[in-house]
């Protein structure tokens, strides 16, 4: 059968047709211009008015910006630069990033001592390094764990032994913590982990950070936090807001969740009032009330203030996000914990808050990002951020009238800034995934 | 006999109330709520104290005393005579006008950038990515003040419209003027106005700015005109809709009634009241007549807008990605076309998504409003929480009120958000 079918057959091609190039419209850049940029009328017209749009404003910025000048003394150097080499339109000057350069960067920090603003940066990298990626060495968390001591010695500078001190109550809590349950008790150790460090900062602290000091003076120079500023201020204040804001912002979350009917209400109305009032009604209220709430031989300095309200501001909105990681894990996941016998804290250390703040990563990071932005308004209470150091150099006579440089170089540091939190929270994403998506 | 044995005795030990979980809560609250009344203790001890210090009392008694100082922009009638109260009172109704105009135009702005943003024009989505993210990541306080200062010295001068050949010229046919002191737009007067005082055209402008309260009545019947027109559109569309259902056939003519049932009943109680349009014309150095937008306002108005509509965008364009691409192909596949799709089927499920972080970002937005103090706005922070603070020393009074203000007010929009929740809310069973 098949033989007679064969023979009836007269041809077969036994080879493919060679590969035919697409059409020049179908292939290659046309293809991509065409689809992407004119697929439809409606679609070719707003590609040809954005075209439009970007090409208006890169012609007036581009020359501008490009042909700026970098190395002039003031604003009136700058213009006689400018008319000199006879370029027919303004440029920017960007002399006044160059000149006050270090003003921008460290406020009025002694120019002698900006290596400890510097050296604390690096130390602030090294303690964050194996918290933000999990290839570096576990034991680099014990310097992160020292380095706030540390960066705070650097930065006001002073007896190195007030931070020693400080931590170590931190040291006596943790021992307590630790060795203490096979003497005390688990309730006892527990209580006295938490009474005994409050006592002995209390009392005991500071003089024995005094008879250090006379017994082995060890310290650097004290720098006041007036002399504070630029993009210093608002890292540091920044900064400390979220380390110090994340783990309140989870107890509160925490307690918004909880059964108890005091800690939750209280919970409640602390991060509804906080959330209900603009931060800068905050800041003023630390600024003009504070003194009102403490007790009258008590005085604070500015910028503990701002950094205490900045942290208890961004720690309402921690919580918030939290609780929304919370109140997304299936109900499931508490039931199994229970049913493993885990108490309260065991369940929430290791089943559900990893994977409550994994889910909340993109709304802590975007509420960093909120806090890091709002440090700006502190110049409203008198701090010296960058915003307010240009206020500052603007009233020098040699800068007067220079605006837009300023507030082009300030923004584009907040967005590096910004812009690099946000990805790097999108990367953490990415690698926390756990889904079979 | 029956020797049933008794259960032992429920003996209560102190450890109990730590060890047992049914005690334990109750001891952590008890101690709790002890820590707080004494912090509370603590805290009203150190104020009366502090009080006793300064010499100060504790008395709202101020609000009633004379204010003594100008708002240059005022919704009310408001004079250096008036209380501190009323200036209040002005600063709040400037913060909401702001918060108000702002969420407006921030909608608007969000939508259409969320919209572009996912557009399969690559051009259109890369400038809306620009525009999303620059916003995002730059602080707002920048933005104020960059565009205050875009708007006060990228302007001509008042002066610059003067003369034969001006260096500067007014937009819209002669009605809109825009300067360094503000823009100028029209105003509608009300020449047989119902307050009764007839307002000449040309009122001398000076320090007046957003149209003056004189013809408030005017204005409330026009809009309640123009409400009940809407109301009335409504019903002729429910008829209408209740006719096709009833007989197959619509009632022909119906959206030029719709539109006619609007338009006209306002048009008459225009004419009526004689509304004339008073155009902005330059008498001397400067623009009077119409209505003064301060530049103040715009600046922070535009400002507030485009950075808040920069969040929105991503909102509305997470709540269109949310809806499943089975919805949109289950409703092709019932026959929908894609703009009934979108009606009907994907923009009802991106609602659900999009209006709750919607509502929370109009209530930052009218939180970010304190930050008129940037531009010298006067808001509730500048009059209240500022000039009044100063004149009388009463920080803890007013840092109080001013604190719930902005409580009450947020209270109320999350309030209104809890209840639209719970309407929308998928329905479980």
């Amino acid at each position: 059968m098949s033989d007679t079918h064969a023979q009836s057959v007269q041809f077969v091609r036994d080879t493919m047709i060679p590969e035919q190039d697409a059409p020049i419209t179908e292939k290659g850049a046309v293809k991509w211009v065409r689809e992407n940029l004119f697929s439809s009328w409606l679609n070719a017209i707003l590609t040809i008015v954005s075209i439009l749009v970007v090409y208006w404003v890169l012609a007036h910025i581009l020359p501008w910006m490009l042909g700026g000048i970098w190395v002039a003394e003031s604003l009136t150097q700058c213009r006689e630069i400018r008319d000199a080499s006879g370029i027919g339109y303004d440029v920017a000057c960007w002399a006044v990033i160059s000149d006050r350069w270090h003003q921008l960067l460290f406020g009025f920090y002694p120019s002698g001592l900006y290596w400890r603003p510097i050296l604390t940066l690096i130390v602030f990298g090294a303690a964050i390094a194996p918290i933000l990626f999990s290839g570096v060495s576990r034991k680099m968390l014990l310097f992160s764990i020292a380095a706030p001591f540390l960066a705070y010695w650097l930065l006001w500078g002073g007896s190195i032994w007030g931070p020693v001190a400080a931590a170590l109550g931190f040291v006596i809590g943790w021992a307590i913590m630790t060795y203490g349950e096979g003497v005390l008790g688990a309730l006892a150790s527990i209580i006295a982990a938490l009474v005994v460090p409050i006592l002995y900062w209390l009392f005991v602290a500071g003089a024995l950070a005094g008879v250090l000091q006379d017994f082995l003076p060890i310290g650097i120079e004290n720098i006041r936090s007036d002399q504070f500023g630029g993009f210093m201020l608002a890292l540091i204040i920044g900064v400390s807001g979220i380390v110090l804001s994340l783990p309140l912002g989870i107890l509160l979350a925490l307690g918004r969740q909880s059964d108890l009917f005091i800690i939750n209400k209280c919970s409640v109305i602390f991060i509804e009032v906080i959330r209900g009032v603009p931060l800068i009604v905050w800041l003023f209220t630390a600024s003009l009330l504070l003194n009102y709430f403490l007790p009258p031989e008590v005085s604070f300095d500015l910028m503990l203030r701002v950094i205490i309200m900045v942290t208890l501001f961004a720690s309402a909105y921690i919580a918030e996000v939290v609780r929304g990681g919370l109140a997304a894990l299936p109900r499931g996941q508490y039931e199994g914990a229970d049913s493993l016998g885990l108490d309260y804290w065991q369940s929430m250390r290791l089943i559900i808050l990893p994977q409550a703040l994994k889910i909340s990563i993109p709304g802590i990071v975007s509420t960093f990002i909120g806090l890091f932005k709002d440090t700006t308004l502190v110049v409203f209470i008198g701090l010296l951020d960058p915003i307010g150091l240009s206020n500052a150099i603007r009233a020098d006579s040699d800068w007067n009238g220079i605006y837009w440089e300023l507030f082009i170089f300030i923004g584009l540091c907040f967005f590096i800034f910004c812009f690099s939190m946000s990805r790097y929270s999108q990367w953490l994403e990415r690698k926390l995934t756990t889904g079979h998506h | 006999m029956t020797s049933i044995t008794e259960p032992p005795a429920e003996s209560f030990r102190l450890s109990q109330l730590i060890y047992d979980t049914r005690y334990r809560s109750m001891t952590i609250q008890v101690v709790a709520f002890a820590l707080i009344l004494f912090a509370i203790y603590w805290l009203g001890r150190n104020i009366v104290a502090n009080l006793e210090d300064l010499g100060k009392d504790f008395d709202f008694g101020f609000l009633t005393s004379r204010a003594g100082y100008d708002i240059n922009q005022r919704l009310i009638e408001y004079s250096n005579e008036s209380t501190h109260g009323r200036a209040a009172l002005v600063g709040i109704l400037n913060t909401l006008l702001v918060a108000v105009l702002g969420c407006a135009l921030a909608t608007v702005l969000g939508v259409i950038a969320g919209v572009l943003r996912l557009s399969r024009n690559w051009i259109v989505a890369r400038l809306m990515t620009v525009y999303v993210e620059g916003f995002r990541n730059i602080p707002l306080l920048l933005w104020i003040i960059l565009i205050f200062a875009v708007m006060t010295e990228a302007t001509p001068r008042p002066a610059d419209f003067r003369g034969d050949e001006p260096a500067a010229s007014m937009i819209v046919g002669d009605s809109i003027a825009v300067t360094n002191r503000g823009i100028y737009i029209p105003n509608v007067l009300f020449t047989r106005s119902l307050g009764g005082n007839e307002v000449l055209p040309a009122a001398d402008g000076g320090a007046a700015a957003v149209s003056p309260a004189a013809s408030s009545l005017d204005w409330l019947l026009f809009i309640a005109v123009v409400v009940a027109g809407f109301f009335g559109a409504r019903a002729i569309g429910r008829w209408a809709t209740a006719t096709q259902e009833a007989t197959g056939i619509r009632p022909p003519g119906t959206f030029w009634m719709r539109v006619a049932v609007i338009i006209l009943p306002a048009a008459i109680v225009l004419v009526a009241l004689g509304a004339t349009l008073d155009l902005p014309h330059l008498r001397g150095f400067n623009f009077t007549g119409g209505i003064h937008l301060r530049n103040s306002l715009i600046a922070l108005w535009l400002a507030l807008s485009l950075y808040t509509g920069a969040f929105i965008a991503e909102i509305v364009r997470a709540g269109i990605l949310s809806v499943s691409n089975g919805q949109t192909e289950a409703a092709f596949a019932l026959g929908m076309r894609p703009n009934w799709t979108m009606n009907l089927v994907i923009l009802p499920q991106a609602m659900r998504v999009i209006i709750p972080p919607l509502i929370s970002h109009y209530l930052n937005l009218t939180k970010n409003s304190s930050l008129a103090i940037a531009v010298g706005y006067m808001d509730v922070r500048s009059t209240l929480g500022g000039i009044t603070i100063n004149q009388t020393g009463r920080e803890l009074e007013g840092m109080l009120l001013l604190g719930l203000f902005y409580l009450v007010t947020s209270l109320i929009i999350s309030g209104v958000m809890n209840m639209y929740n719970n309407s929308v809310k998928l329905k479980e069973r």
